[in-house]
């Protein structure tokens, strides 16, 4: 069917009707070319509003103490309360849910840093290497803190990109030394944060070394946790609510504290404000999905007019060919081959066109909702291959009649 | 070389049938040049449609060099065009993207003849229609004698048994008739059977046998002397 023979007459008949072969090859290849960048803008909105809503990881959940209300066993009620290390490992050992990551946190909201002639004011945080899964750093150079550095409490320090731009301009910080508190600290690694600038102003060292260099003893300020992710949202927010409340009590009964007092402990629970981002996600997808499929749909059905358009033009050729000898199935096999042809050369080109566009122009996208837009290209080709194999099928109908009507009539078109 | 009896053939158009041919009885041998005259209407074109095996007939049995053409499917009905007839048309019914040698050459592709061959094949009939200058002209570049002679190039290109010209002079003036007319001899004396529809007298007389339509039965059926056309150019 696809014999050399038939190539060379495809090739001849496709250049020979340039505009034609032009008109198919457009409508195909923009097709796609839009359908490309709307995928690759779907993904954009995607990675944009989660920047927006997922500074930190979306099912932390954090404890934070406060002062009692209610006086209880002895105690006066206005107690501030403090967390220990003893506090965090109680809830580890403790509870029955399975956890993913755990951390305490010390930290000092404005820490005098420098580094030669620079300096700035920020938090520093002391933390235990899990600490980057909540709050969603990423690494971009070096490492973050391990346990090692968490055991030996060395002076490391993680620095925020922003800090890094601040203290370092275009310098790469790892190896230098920063003056963290009057003390020399040596830079390891620098992370981004999808909180932005606000969360990359942060300097992260092992909590242990934290606690010694502040002077803060075995005392924490917060804790926090992530469990392991659930199949749907109904499911993870009844596992994080039950760990909510186990600790609650845990936390309370080692505290001495009023089970009913409502101000001694604060415990955040992430996955209850983000019920509405599942939802605003899950809906953009399906919504950029119907998009897609409907301009897919549109594209097939381009393709079928055309191809009906084609058929119809060419009906007295087909009948000069019929007369002279050709067989149906060849005239079938010739519109086809030439519009498959013509739908993967001119997909392609629009498939490239759009890749390029995504790849060259996406970086330079920082609006808030839309970020690196860019797309599957597996999905991008088996959409292609969609598109032809579709048209291929949407063409073969008009093909088919083409080739069935009655050379005399055929001949009698004008 | 062609045997037919008994031809019928209607036209149904929603209720009303117009019956064309009624009952058509006539043999051709083998290297005759046959005219088929008759007015407007009288179903020439009805007849040599069926001969070419573009059309089918109702009734009646039609015999090509032997062969029975009955209930053929499309496939074989394309596969006994392609080797027993050559067709020539009033309207040329050249492929206009397609360059006079290509339009030649276009049975033989369908013979599955190779490409080298085929050019060579077509150029061999240009030059037999005096037409191998032209052979990359396309239609659109051509008069219309020099169409037609593609066009007979294309219809004598698969070497058929049986030439079928449905008024191959009817679009061209007198002078390029007669041309034309002389080619269709030259290739009748080379010993092809050649059937031409035309209601022209003169280029009738140009043939060797006159069959005489009208309201769809044979009313005459004549030999006659031929003119030669070049003592007219
Ligand atoms: N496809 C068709 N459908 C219906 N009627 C037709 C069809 N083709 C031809 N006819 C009718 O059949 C009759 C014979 O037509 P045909 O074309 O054979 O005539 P003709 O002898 O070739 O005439 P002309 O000299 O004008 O070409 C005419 O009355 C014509 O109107
Ligand atoms: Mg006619």
């Amino acid at each position: 069917m696809f014999s050399l023979e038939r190539w060379q007459e495809v090739f001849e008949t496709i250049s020979k009707n340039k505009l034609r072969t032009f008109l198919t090859g457009v409508s195909v290849g923009s097709g796609i070319f839009i359908l490309v960048v709307l995928l690759g803008v779907s993904e954009g909105f995607q990675n944009g509003v989660e920047k927006q809503f997922q500074g930190d990881a979306e099912n932390i959940i954090n404890i934070y103490p406060g002062s009692t209300s209610i006086a209880y066993e002895g105690f006066n009620k206005d107690r501030r309360i403090q967390f220990t290390n003893e506090d965090y490992a109680l809830v580890n050992k403790e509870t029955d849910q399975e956890i993913e990551f755990a951390s305490p946190l010390y930290q000092i909201f404005a820490g005098l840093v420098s580094y030669g002639n620079e300096s700035g004011s920020y938090r520093v945080e002391g933390i235990l290497p899990d600490y980057q899964f909540l709050e969603k750093a990423d690494i971009i150079e070096g490492r973050f803190i391990n346990i090692n550095d968490v055991k030996a409490k060395e002076k490391y320090a993680i620095i925020g990109n922003r800090a890094k731009k601040d203290l370092f301009k275009d310098k790469s910080p790892i190896g230098e030394y920063i003056d963290v508190a009057g003390l020399n600290f040596k830079v390891i690694g620098v992370f981004t944060d999808p909180g932005g600038d606000r969360e990359e102003t942060r300097v992260y060292v092992p909590i242990s070394t934290a606690q010694i260099v502040f002077g803060a003893g075995t005392d924490i300020r917060s804790m926090g946790y992530t469990l392991p992710k659930e199949e749907n949202y109904d499911l993870a927010l009844k596992q994080s609510n039950a760990f909510a409340a186990q600790i609650e009590q845990m936390l309370k009964s080692k505290l001495q504290i009023d089970p009913k007092d409502e101000s001694a402990l604060f415990i955040s629970n992430n996955i209850v404000n983000t019920k509405e981002i599942y939802l605003l996600i899950n809906a953009m997808k399906i919504f950029f999905w119907g998009v897609g499929i409907a301009t897919l749909l549109a594209g097939i059905i381009g393709v079928s007019n055309i191809m009906l358009i084609i058929v119809k033009e060419r009906t007295k050729e087909i009948g000069i060919r019929k007369a002279l000898g050709a067989e149906p199935i060849s005239i079938v096999g010739m519109i086809l081959h030439e519009s498959i042809f013509v739908t993967s050369v001119s997909g392609l080109f629009g498939l490239i066109f759009g890749l390029a566009l995504l790849e060259i122009v996406g970086p330079y996208i920082e609006l808030d909702f839309i970020r690196n837009p860019s797309v599957n290209f597996s999905i991008a080709v088996s959409t292609l291959v969609l598109l032809i194999a579709a048209g291929a099928i949407a063409g073969f109908f008009p093909a088919w009649r083409g080739a069935r009507i009655k050379t005399i009539d055929a001949l009698r078109d004008e | 070389m062609i045997e037919i009896k008994d031809l019928h053939k209607s036209y149904k158009m929603g209720k009303n049938s117009l019956h064309v041919l009624k009952g058509i009885n006539f043999n051709v041998e083998e290297g005759e040049l046959v005219a088929i005259m008759g007015s407007s209407g009288s179903g020439k074109s009805t007849l040599l449609n069926i001969l070419g095996m573009l059309d089918e007939a109702d009734q009646g049995s039609y015999t090509l060099d032997g062969v029975p053409i009955k209930n053929l499917n499309e496939k074989l009905a394309a596969q006994y065009r392609n080797k027993f007839l050559g067709f020539i048309f009033q309207s040329f019914n050249l492929i206009n993207y397609k360059s006079a040698i290509d339009n030649v050459a276009l049975p033989l592709f369908y013979q599955g003849m190779k490409r080298a061959k085929r050019m060579e094949r077509s150029m061999a009939y240009l030059e037999k229609v005096g037409l191998a200058d032209w052979a990359t002209h396309k239609p659109n570049e051509l008069s219309g004698g020099q169409k037609q002679r593609v066009a007979i190039a294309r219809a004598l290109a698969s070497n058929p048994k049986v030439l079928l010209a449905d008024e191959l002079t009817g679009a061209l003036d007198s002078k390029t008739s007669y041309e034309i007319m002389d080619l269709i001899q030259k290739i009748n004396d080379e010993g092809r059977t050649v059937l031409i529809v035309t209601h022209e007298k003169d280029i009738a007389q140009m043939t060797k046998r006159i069959v005489n339509l009208k309201d769809g039965v044979i009313i005459e059926d004549k030999k006659i002397t031929q003119v030669r056309a070049m003592q007219n150019v």
